[in-house]
């Protein structure tokens, strides 16, 4: 009970903050069709913006400085980069951002080094929240969740109930027409890239801490977002939820589970020294790492617009 | 009237006139091929050349999908590595004794391990183009990489598998002992391989493939199914990296997990971009750039993929149809007329080019230096810097940003007048891929 307890918070923790991430990769992707490879760099640039300003002065600093400069950036990015790319088509501008998230990692290092850095979690939120069945759950785990479905929330309500956010969810769909009503489109589009980026950089401030900061972060979380936005349907909000949170939580009950086939077969009391060195022996924990990619082509095989795709990519 | 050719005296000069355009390219790569080895003997750059040559293979067999087919693939390791794998035990069997297989035609098994996988996660990722195509090969490049730590048993853990290539009697001599061997091993199946891929562009799956790349509801239209158009090829773009794999492996004597990486089949993506996808012959250019810049200049700096990644940014910003393009491009007569016409410009255009060049590189030497922290004096093309004074970054900021302008103001009066610069043109593959 205290361990499946615990994992599906853990799990929850993990699946919002992937949400965070592929929140801002499926929004820049169903708006401008592209898809943003350097998504990943910009979660690393946050947690190392934030790691930066919270040495100096303070998380809090941090906490909001950090997602803001990254926005920034992103918004450079489109507005010097991505949008003289769109010329040449999607293909290009993927190619771009491949380029791009190249780059990131190598200024990263020269900036920072190629160690991890003692980016820690603040004194107020270190400790347990509650102890439940012996076991504390931190209080910085309730403050990702806290983070993350706040913003959730207002991610929802801005594109819901906001003027700007009619805008791009009208632009999301009729970009032309909703040039031709006098909104200025690329604009929309800068917007929303810098939004994006900024989610990220969010994510990289509260992960950042949580996990660890160093040069092969973005690496380490850029596939998975990718597999969240497909196996989620490209372009859906409520898809790269529900995705983020089914593999937030079979990554962590999967590395949990030292079981494998051959386990179940010694149970089951079939004995056979043979098979002992075969690929049965492979438990579900080390599997972990590739249960999402296997997830991305059962999806593919079964369901090939994505959990909650309208379209067919 | 005109005479009919056949009646003509000069009839077979007349078919050679035909035939002599098509094979001269080839001789003369035949002859560079065979050239290459007695022109940079040392022992370093004979294994260059080795691995130039196995990644020109690599590249062809990738613009097959990007080139030819519109497909952007992040995988193609994959399949080289694969094949790469298979070629490794095939010899450490052979070397046992327990099959009978010469090295010469151990890259063929490379070649169908290769086309074994690609038949196998292609029918996955072929389903679809454009972008999600590049996110699910992506994916499967993952899913190889985490197999490839969880089974030691095939993929040799950490370590990976090593052998020694020297298995059997030596045949006439050659045992593929001595890396001239090797190295004409691996340019014997580059050329054959070329032959077999240009051939391949110009069967009609070849077409149906471009065709399918630039309109996949047309090419539905007249009858053609594209994800099976698309399947083929995918097929035999990966039988040929495994074939490039095979020689890969054969060459280094270990293959690791790194070989099927995703990192791996970006250095190919990156490689052949910068080459170009637009003409059969870019991937040829950017291998041996790519392998040239990276054995070497990772000698001279530690921030050598850096210069790799801005340098890719800038092509794809400025000249999406890479060097080759850049090339074809620069040998038009328009533009040829243009260039000897406004020499200074074009002059200008260079000198500016070279000081933006040279400040940037000595930029980022400077912060490498300076993160590196061992000394803060910098020695570059035999001047010295010192990275700790505030005025070194200022000086070297003003240099990029003056050359920076004339460059730009050069570059505009150049193409004064002109109806299309040439990055407009170029990049003709790239503005049709993945929509």
């Amino acid at each position: 009970m205290e361990f499946i307890l615990f994992t599906l918070l853990n799990g929850l923790s993990y699946g919002l903050l992937l949400f965070m991430l592929s929140s801002g990769l499926t929004l820049i992707f169903s708006m401008m069709g592209v898809l943003n490879f350097a998504h990943a760099s910009f979660y690393m640039l946050g947690a190392y913006f934030a790691y930066s300003i919270s040495v100096n002065l303070s998380f809090w600093v941090a906490f909001l400085a950090a997602p803001a400069i990254v926005a920034g950036l992103g918004a450079a990015v489109e507005r010097y980069g991505l949008r003289h790319v769109h010329k040449y088509g999607h293909a290009a501008e993927l190619l771009f951002t491949f380029g791009l998230s190249y780059i990131v990692v190598e200024l990263v290092q020269v900036t920072w080094g190629r160690a991890t850095v003692q980016y820690s979690i603040p004194a107020e939120l270190d400790g347990p929240l509650f102890t439940l069945y012996g076991t504390s759950f931190p209080i910085y785990r309730g403050f990702m969740m806290l983070v993350a479905s706040l913003m959730m929330l207002s991610i929802y309500l801005a594109l819901t109930r906001t003027r700007v956010g009619l805008v791009v969810q009208a632009a999301l769909t009729h970009p032309s027409m909703v040039e031709a009503l006098g909104h200025n489109v690329p604009r929309v589009f800068t917007l929303v890239f810098a939004g994006g980026c900024g989610l990220a950089a969010l994510a990289g401030v509260i992960g950042g801490d949580a996990f660890v900061t160093e040069p092969g972060m973005a690496a380490t979380v850029g596939s998975i977002i990718f597999v969240v936005v497909v196996v989620g349907g490209l372009g859906s909000l409520a898809g790269a939820l529900i995705a983020s949170l089914l593999i937030g939580m079979v990554q962590t009950f999967a590395v949990s589970l030292d079981y494998s086939v051959l386990t179940l077969l010694t149970a089951l009391g079939i004995q056979e020294t043979a098979l002992r060195g075969s690929v049965l022996r492979i438990t579900v924990a080390q599997m972990a790492p590739m249960l999402p990619y296997m997830l991305l082509v059962l999806v593919l095989i079964l369901r090939p617009k994505g959990l909650m795709g309208t379209r067919e990519g | 009237m005109k005479p009919e050719p056949a009646q003509r005296p000069d009839a077979i000069p007349a078919r050679l006139r035909t035939i002599l355009p098509r094979a001269l390219p080839w001789a003369v790569f035949a002859l560079g091929l065979i050239v290459a080895p007695l022109i940079f003997s040392g022992g370093a750059s004979l294994s260059i050349l080795s691995q130039i040559g196995t990644m020109m293979l690599l590249g062809l067999s990738f613009n097959m999908l990007l080139g030819q087919g519109g497909m952007l693939s992040f995988g193609h390791a994959v399949y080289s590595g694969l094949g790469a794998y298979f070629a490794a035990h095939a010899i450490r069997l052979a070397g046992a004794g327990t099959i009978s297989i010469p090295i010469s035609l151990v890259p063929i098994l490379g070649g169908l391990a290769g086309m074994l996988f690609g038949v196998l996660f292609g029918y996955v990722t072929t389903k679809k183009s454009g972008t999600t195509f590049a996110m699910i090969t992506l994916g499967i490049s993952e899913l190889v990489s985490a197999c490839a730590l969880m089974m030691p048993e095939f993929f040799g853990g950490e370590g990976g598998v090593s052998f020694n290539r020297v298995v059997g009697r030596p045949l006439y001599g050659i045992s593929f002992g001595p890396q001239i061997q090797v190295y004409y091993l691996i340019a014997v199946w580059l050329f054959i391989c070329t032959l077999a891929i240009y051939a391949f562009s110009l069967t009609p799956l070849g077409r149906m493939i471009n065709a399918v790349r630039d309109n996949p509801e047309r090419a539905e239209f007249i009858g053609y199914d594209p994800q099976h158009v698309r399947y083929l090829t995918f097929i035999l773009s990966s039988f040929f990296a495994g074939v490039a794999g095979a020689l890969g492996a054969i060459n280094f004597e270990i293959v690791s997990a790194e070989n099927v990486s995703t990192g791996r089949s970006g250095a190919i993506l990156l490689f052949t971009f910068i080459g170009g996808v637009d003409y059969f012959f870019g991937p040829l250019i950017g291998a041996a750039l790519g392998v040239f810049f990276t054995e070497l200049l990772s000698n001279y700096t530690p921030a050598w993929q850096l210069y790799l990644g801005i340098f890719f940014v800038l092509m794809v910003l400025y000249a999406p149809g890479g060097l080759s393009g850049l090339l074809v491009e620069a040998v038009r007569p328009k533009v040829l007329r243009r260039s000897i016409l406004r020499w200074p410009l074009l002059l200008a255009i260079c000198v500016s080019g070279l000081l933006v060049v040279f400040g940037a590189i000595l930029a980022i030497e400077m912060l490498f230096q300076r993160s590196l922290g061992s000394d803060s004096e910098l020695k570059l093309f035999g001047i010295s810097v010192d990275t700790s004074l505030r005025m070194s970054y200022v000086v070297v900021g003003l240099l990029v940003f003056v050359s920076g302008i004339s460059l730009r103001w050069a570059w505009v009066a150049f193409w004064d007048g002109a109806d299309k610069p040439q990055t407009e043109i170029a990049g003709v593959t790239i503005r049709r891929t993945g929509t």
